[in-house]
């Protein structure tokens, strides 16, 4: 054997060693370089020490460990690339692969659950059409109690983030019902728009669960609420062609589906969809992964377009913001939207890339999301001041105070990223360190403002 | 001897960031350094140091680049960065004051007696 046929050899083994680094997905092309680049290292080393070519080879491969180790390491650090990791989420303690069958049964029982709970109350008389307010206030109970418990089951939770979890949804269900509240109160429409967000968050504490210290995991919460909502959204346009045809074909025979479908189809589907859109993020993330990336690309720079249109008109008509309540909650709106299509973005970045295009047009479009925040926040301070304080008012004001809050440490820190000054990681520090805020927030409107307002 | 995992894990940033003050460098010179310094009672795995010196990016500790020194292969190379000497600067505080609190503990005991008889009198 020639020195040259053992270094053909050689190459050839390093080839196959290669293809199947890269048949791992925790592992990109750079760190398939990085490695083989130790691993030739070591067989240097090796034959230097006096093994023949294909001893050392033997040898280093060895000494580097099984692949699925150091594949493991490489996805505890990278989760952004796999963040469906299932090696995190416990599903490998099962070799025999009966996670996903153990998986469905759950998901199945707690979408039954859920499609149960929220016709509970209709037992004891309260109906969808004459008890609207009821529904609207508890809705959200329904629904993401049995998300959570689906979470935290998967999540092989412990007993006091167990208790944790129910000990809030119980507060929850509390301030939704115990509070006197009108029909037509604001304080009811404030309590069916930030009980949800409250509740949101506890879900979101059932999916980190043990590890809510840890910003990762805090982000792939964030990951998770956004392909969740993707999913969501698929599954409500499946819904509705369902429904439609559902009414039209029972129609057709003579027959009005139409209580079926507004007592049980509708009420049951929504919440159970709650449930299974988890599911569907938890099990098939795959699927929508490189989706994610593709929508806050191309909704980044129509939004950032929108919102420098929209403040070169101000400055140019030279009036600030006065308009109608309605118009207000939809520049609100447009700001949590904003705010949405940064995490996400955020939330599906490579945290080793470099500063690129686009983050300085995340840049312009936080800038432009700011100066709108501000403009808003002066419309709703000369509001309070010239009409008095009511819940809704106040309940906007703290929101755009939060979000200016967030707006501009993300601003400053986005500024320091592009310049090189400071790693994204800063960025995604402040925002999951941002979450519990949101969440005091909205419970402190869900638990105080009622009684704070008098009930108004 | 092996020496515990944990306290592996522990030690391991503040080893990488020293190495790399010293200068700049790559991950199987690394891992071989911490090995001759260690006097091979340190053996790391890739599974640890690679991770590591991305986790070490990411918070903007150390800086990578690919690079190819004449007559070798191409290579990435880590370099400290200023908050990574922070951080080592910061991490080395914490060390010398476990190593000098260990330090007082294994003195106070050298004059209570020879280790054996502690374990003699505990099981009595």
């Amino acid at each position: 054997m020639t020195a040259q046929h053992g270094q053909d050899e050689l190459e050839a083994q390093f080839a196959q060693w290669r293809q199947y680094v890269e048949r791992r997905r925790e592992l990109q092309a750079s760190d398939a370089d990085e490695l083989e680049d130790h691993l030739r290292g070591s067989v240097d080393a090796l034959v230097a020490a006096g093994l023949s070519a294909d001893e050392a080879f033997l040898v280093a491969v060895k000494r580097m460990g099984s692949l699925d180790e150091l594949s493991r390491e490489f996805a505890r650090e990278h989760s952004e690339r796999l963040w469906k990791q299932l090696v995190l989420t416990g599903a490998d303690q099962d070799p025999a692969g009966g996670g996903s069958r153990r998986d469905l049964w759950a998901l199945v029982a707690c979408a039954a659950g859920a499609a149960v709970s929220v016709k509970l109350p209709a037992l004891f008389g309260l109906d969808f059409d004459q008890d609207g307010s009821f529904y609207a206030r508890n809705f959200s109970l329904f629904a993401l109690t049995w998300l959570a418990g689906f979470l935290a089951w998967r999540r092989q939770a412990g007993r006091t983030m167990i208790a944790a979890l129910a000990a809030l949804f119980v507060l929850g269900a509390v301030a939704a019902n115990v509070y006197p509240l009108g029909e037509e109160s604001q304080s009811l429409v404030i309590t069916s728009i930030h009980l949800p967000i409250a509740l949101w968050l506890v879900v979101g504490l059932a999916y980190v669960s043990e590890e809510w210290r840890s910003s990762r995991r805090r982000m792939d919460f964030i990951r998770f609420t956004g392909e969740w909502f993707v999913y969501f959204v698929l599954i409500a346009l499946g819904g509705g062609v369902l429904t439609a045809f559902t009414a039209g074909t029972f129609n057709a025979i003579g027959m009005d589906p139409e209580v079926f479908i507004s007592q049980w189809l509708l009420p049951c589907g929504a919440v159970a969809a709650v449930v299974v859109a988890g599911w569907l993020v938890e099990a098939k993330q795959s699927v929508v992964e490189n989706i994610a990336p593709v929508l806050t690309r191309l909704f980044t720079p129509l939004f950032t377009a929108v919102l420098l249109a929209f403040l070169a008109a101000v400055l140019v008509t030279s009036t600030g913001i006065d308009v109608e309540r309605e118009a207000l909650i939809l520049f609100n709106l447009l700001l949590v939207v904003v705010l949405g299509l940064m995490l996400y973005t955020m939330s599906a970045r490579d945290p080793l890339a470099p500063p690129g295009v686009f983050d300085r047009l995340q840049l312009a479009l936080v800038a432009s999301a700011l100066a709108v925040d501000v403009l808003v926040l002066l419309e709703i301070i000369g509001r309070i001041s010239e009409y008095g304080t009511t819940p809704n008012k106040t309940a906007a004001l703290g929101e755009n105070i939060i979000l200016l809050v967030n707006l501009a440490g993300s601003a400053w820190l986005l500024l320091k990223l592009v310049r090189r000054r400071t790693p994204f990681e800063a960025l995604e520090r402040w925002q999951t360190g941002y979450l519990p805020v949101f969440a005091a927030w909205a419970w402190a409107v869900v638990l105080v403002f009622p009684p704070l307002f008098d009930y108004a | 001897m092996k020496v515990a995992k944990d306290l592996v894990a522990a030690s391991a940033v503040p080893m990488v960031l020293g190495i790399l003050a010293e200068e700049a460098s790559y991950g199987y010179a690394i891992l071989k350094r911490i090995n001759e310094l260690s006097g091979g009672e340190l053996d790391w795995t890739e599974g640890l140091l690679y991770p590591l010196l991305h986790r070490l990016e990411r918070l903007g500790h150390v800086e990578s680049s690919w690079q190819t020194v004449t007559g070798e292969r191409r290579r990435k190379y880590y370099r400290i960065t200023g908050t990574g000497l922070a951080e080592l600067a910061e991490q080395r505080r914490q060390w010398d004051t476990v190593v000098d609190t260990l330090k007082g503990v294994w003195h106070g005991m050298g004059e209570l007696g020879p280790l054996p008889g502690l374990t003699c009198e505990a099981g009595a």
